[in-house]
């Protein structure tokens, strides 16, 4: 489906992946063939239905998840374990809570080696940024939901990862909130131009995001549709009412609704259980 | 939802205001009605024995709190009390201290490894029905000195909440939290020093609490295997010579003890989670 890059081009890069774990003693086959690449310094965002199997490929490149068949690697390197060279941002609630918030965005830095002032200036630059300066002594606890987010994408910024992938990392926010965090990441990424791959369900997140969405089928979870976006940066929240963007929404729909009815309700009347287990 | 502000909570203390709609509740106003209790409960009490009550329980050679107070006034001129005090805790402190050692050590172990749970927890959990006086004969059997079987009963009334609370509190470690640690370049040690051991200490806390509070419950059985000093041993030597009110004296002091020292333990342990404290977020 995507055209092959010369590999020096290639950041992410999946062959005929599989995905195929226990979860609570059932099989589940959660990708299945699925190729797809990501080129250097390119947003991509996967946008499917939940429960699609969008996350495992996310968990799979951070290397959280071991892939079952195929061929998996970043930078030319095949995946085998987690990495700080990978951020990773979660949903929510990945905060440690017993840390404050600088140390908490400290943390991977620490991990590293890096001097106590040195640390404490990055993060000083970084809690600037991201407008939390006064709560660098705060629990996480004591912040709200979109608060904690910023923290959560600062913690994964400081330690400078060559990819930055993202679970649905605004999925739990109020819509005002989703939109400031959208419009944080998107001026943070037009600096960086950081690899980066976006998990979500949110047609209207993808579009205002990604360089190019790939639409997931259902579980088990391939790659069904590409859609080029090339609405011009900087983007920010008064892009989602231009009209080409009202354009590039109603064909995602389409392709999702489609998706939707292929497999949703009607595949587990059908009792066809993923096959393939071992 | 209009119903809902007009009618009374069923659980108040449950109910999202706390139940403020009693009117505040000062803290001043806590204290006055926990001490009213006792109060209350102290004179219905004196009313009881005073009357000879006969049912459901008989009153008739059950000393009256007043006459415990006497002889608590007396045991307190007395120098001895200090010494029974003084053996009591030591002894509870270091069956504690080991059960403390030795539970969240194994706690941790079993917690983290299937096959150390595998090998460890089954023969514990036959062990832990056992209750401290069941393992007196054996205990005196098992040291040669009568102190190091008497610190043996307190450990064994200790150990089982604190290995069990502390197995649960890794139990209970929040997965997502390991995976974010991973994913930032936390190694193995890294990830025990930093979530695993942080993650479950408010329940290895909890654990250490409640052990404290066994601990003294099983004092009493601890010092019936022998000695010349100790507020069980006061307390079983007491009923042995029939001087009733010194029996409640003793327990009211196992009891004053037993509340002190797990007080001072949750604040402790308060104190070494601030986190913990935060109402309203996760965790």
């Amino acid at each position: 489906m995507t055209p092959q890059l010369a590999p020096e081009k290639r950041a992410i890069c999946l062959e005929n992946v599989g995905v195929t774990f226990e979860h609570r003693g059932n099989c589940v086959e959660a990708v299945r063939d699925l190729s797809m690449e990501v080129r250097e310094g390119e947003f991509v965002c996967v946008l499917g239905p939940s429960g699609c199997g969008k996350s495992t490929i996310l968990t799979a490149i951070a290397g959280i998840r071991p892939i079952s068949s195929g061929s998996l690697t970043v930078n030319g390197t095949v995946i085998s374990r987690p990495g700080a060279d990978r951020g990773m941002v979660f949903q929510q609630h990945a905060l440690l809570p017993w840390r404050t918030i600088q140390e908490n965005i400290e943390f991977g830095l620490r991990m590293r080696g890096v001097a106590r002032e040195q640390r404490v200036q990055i993060v000083g630059e970084i809690i600037k940024h991201i407008g939390l300066t006064g709560f660098e002594h705060h629990f996480p606890g004591q912040l709200s939901g979109g608060m904690q987010q910023r923290v959560e994408l600062a913690r994964v910024l400081v330690n400078k990862p060559s990819i930055l992938l993202m679970d649905e990392p605004f999925g739990a926010l109020d819509a005002q909130t989703r939109v400031q965090m959208q419009e944080l990441l998107l001026s943070i990424w037009d600096k960086s131009r950081m690899t980066s791959v976006f998990v979500t369900h949110d047609v209207d997140e993808a579009i205002l995001l990604g360089d190019r969405i790939l639409v997931m089928s259902n579980r088990p979870a391939s790659i069904k549709a590409e859609v080029i976006v090339s609405l011009q940066r900087p983007r920010c929240a008064d892009t989602t009412v231009s009209s080409e963007f009202v354009k590039l929404k109603r064909q995602c729909m389409g392709l999702l609704r489609a998706s939707t009815y292929q497999g949703g309700y009607f595949r587990g009347l059908r009792k066809e259980e993923p096959e393939g287990c071992s | 939802m209009a119903t809902a502000s007009k009618t009374f909570p069923v659980l108040p203390r449950l109910w999202p205001a706390g139940g403020k709609r009693h009117g505040p509740r000062f803290p001043v106003v806590r204290i006055l009605l926990r001490s009213l209790s006792i109060v209350v409960f102290l004179a219905l009490w004196q009313l009881a024995s005073i009357h000879h009550l006969k049912w459901p329980i008989d009153f008739t050679n059950v000393p009256s709190p007043s006459q415990a107070a006497l002889a608590l006034l007396s045991l307190l001129h007395a120098p001895k009390i200090a010494k029974d005090a003084w053996f009591s805790i030591i002894r509870v402190l270091a069956g504690f201290g080991v059960a403390a050692a030795v539970g969240i050590c194994l706690g941790l172990i079993i917690g983290v490894s299937h096959f150390a749970e595998d090998m460890i927890l089954t023969p514990l959990e036959v062990l832990r029905p056992i209750p401290a006086v069941a393992w007196v004969p054996l205990a005196t059997l098992m040291f040669a000195s009568a102190e190091s079987s008497m610190i043996y009963i307190t450990f064994i009334g200790a150990f089982f909440p604190i290995l069990l609370s502390t197995i649960h509190g890794v139990e209970r470690v929040d997965k997502r939290l390991v995976t974010a640690a991973l994913c930032l370049g936390a190694g193995q040690k890294a990830i025990f020093r930093e979530v695993i051991l942080p993650g479950a200490l408010p329940s290895i806390i909890n654990g250490l609490s409640i052990g404290m509070g066994t601990s003294w419950f099983s004092l009493v059985t601890a010092e019936m295997i022998s000695g010349q000093f100790g507020i069980g041993y006061y307390t079983w030597e007491s009923y042995n010579l029939q001087k009733y009110p010194e029996i409640v004296v003793g327990m009211v002091l196992i009891g004053l003890l037993g509340m002190g020292s797990s007080a001072i333990i949750r604040a402790v342990g308060q104190y070494m989670t601030p986190w913990a404290q935060i109402g309203g977020g996760h965790k």
